[in-house]
């Protein structure tokens, strides 16, 4: 493979743009799952919400404003092939200086403290949240998924032993759901980490919520699963917003990683309905 | 769906119930995490609030920044139980009405109850069509804390649902009680 050169200011530019983007334009497959959920919400109170919601996610999108007034941490997800020669400075500066001007010149507001004890806001959203994967080829896929405070505090993580099995996962996930309740504005997507390592799994379950809402788990074993779990979760009655209803979830995305014989971690990433991210490759 | 205008009195509270759709107008105040904190100071220190609470309504909300010619950026409802501790101390000021999203604690339904007053949701994430239906903004007090300040909102069918009633209602409780199928594991 060719080695490939792909400019700092090339990358800043992405990030600006993707971070504006990815606040004001929900994906068509999470719009799809929203119309699906009005359509099957059965509580008068529910269905006024989803309308609120998709009439809101239009409006953010035709005015290009924030779906939401939480324009998150930039969590952004660099694949970047390894026959990628980067030029004109540095690849982590260059994703926080594009973090910068989007989240300044966008108009979105800064969430960022610098501090998690003395919390003095850095006024610009940096430092996003950066995840690196070396990948064969000489592009650089860059995704940038603008994350909520809001879905994010009700995350949680367990170290479950392997006797838990799949009934140990199942409840795990829906104590989740429930305690959670309204606080992560439902209807959600429900993140799923499972296995690999304290570290990974946590990380498995945020690259969960990037799956299309609609696509299964290629595995016909954890696609059921998922079905299973969505049922379940949707049987809670927390429905849009936590008021009641039959839509608390519109999906279920569970990420799998080997793990060590003496354990079976799990992680739950909650995304509100504002499930956000965008793509671009260079 | 109901309507009605701030300030409001405690018949206007008295009428309302768990899951009343209501379209509030009128003059309504932001305040969240940090302003809360400067306005309890405030009240054991006994000195006087920058705004008088009596018959006001109190909205959860840090806004994103405003994009000219508009008066604010998307403002939707922030998670209400970081603001549990500093609730009842201004429902006792004639505060009657906070919004924002997430179940209260019992002390705050409590003094919910006792000082005539409500707690509403509005449909958090709905930021940019919230933000239409505020007509003027400006910051009443605290500027340093930025999309934190204290700001005076003008409102015109600001829509809410009644989520704690004066009654003792609670929504959170009874709407996902009344979907819920049995069966569950959870």
């Amino acid at each position: 493979m060719r080695m490939r050169e792909i400019s700092c200011a090339e990358i800043v530019q992405t990030v600006r743009r993707l971070c504006i983007k990815a606040n004001s334009e929900l994906g068509p497959d999470v719009m799809c799952a929203l119309e699906g959920a009005l359509a099957k919400e059965e509580s008068p109170v529910g269905k006024d919400i989803l309308r609120q919601i998709l009439e809101n996610h239009r409006l953010a999108a035709e005015e290009e404003v924030p779906m939401c007034q939480d324009t998150g941490m930039a969590v952004v997800f660099l694949e970047l092939g390894q026959d990628v020669h980067i030029v004109g400075g540095d690849l982590t500066e260059a994703v926080n200086e594009g973090v910068r001007q989007g989240y300044t010149q966008g108009y979105l507001r800064k969430s960022v403290v610098a501090d998690p004890l003395r919390r003095v806001n850095t006024n610009d959203n940096t430092p996003a949240i950066i995840h690196t994967q070396i990948v064969p080829g000489n592009r650089l896929q860059i995704t940038v998924a603008p994350k909520g405070g809001g879905s994010e505090n009700m995350s949680a993580l367990a170290m479950l032993p392997p006797a838990a099995g799949e009934e140990g996962l199942r409840r795990f996930v829906l104590e989740q759901v429930e305690r959670a309740g309204p606080n992560p504005c439902p209807p959600v997507v429900v993140g799923v980490g499972l296995g690999g390592n304290f570290e990974k799994v946590a990380y498995l379950a945020k690259k969960a919520l990037l799956r299309p809402v609609g696509e299964e788990h290629p595995d016909p074993f954890y696609a059921r699963l998922e079905r299973e779990l969505l049922e379940e979760i949707n049987n809670l009655g927390i429905g849009p917003q936590g008021l009641g209803g039959r839509i608390t979830a519109l999906a279920v995305h569970i990420e799998v990683y080997p793990c060590h014989i003496t354990g079976m971690p799990v992680a739950v990433n909650m995304n509100c309905h504002a499930a956000r991210h965008q793509t671009a490759v260079l | 769906m109901k309507r009605l205008t701030t300030p409001l009195t405690r018949a206007d509270v008295e009428d309302l119930r768990v899951g009343d759709r209501v379209l509030l107008s009128g003059k309504i105040y932001t305040a969240r995490d940090a302003a809360h904190k400067k306005l309890i100071e405030l009240i054991e220190q006994k000195e006087a609030l920058p705004l008088d609470l009596e018959g006001q309504v109190i909205y959860y909300v840090g806004p994103a920044p405003a994009r000219p010619p508009a008066v604010i950026g998307p403002a939707g409802p922030t998670t209400s139980y970081r603001m549990d501790p500093y609730t009842p101390p201004l429902l006792a000021l004639g505060l009657k009405c906070v919004i924002g999203k997430g179940p209260r604690s019992p002390q705050v339904k409590a003094a919910l109850q006792e000082h005539r007053a409500v707690y509403c949701a509005a449909v958090g994430g709905a930021a940019a069509l919230l933000a239409k239906h505020i007509k003027e903004a400006r910051v009443v007090a605290y500027p340093e804390l930025g999309t934190e300040a204290l700001r005076e909102l003008v409102v015109e069918d600001f829509p809410v649902i009644v989520v704690n009633d004066c009654h003792g209602g609670d929504l959170y409780q009874e709407g996902a009680a009344r979907y819920r199928r049995t069966g569950s594991t959870g």
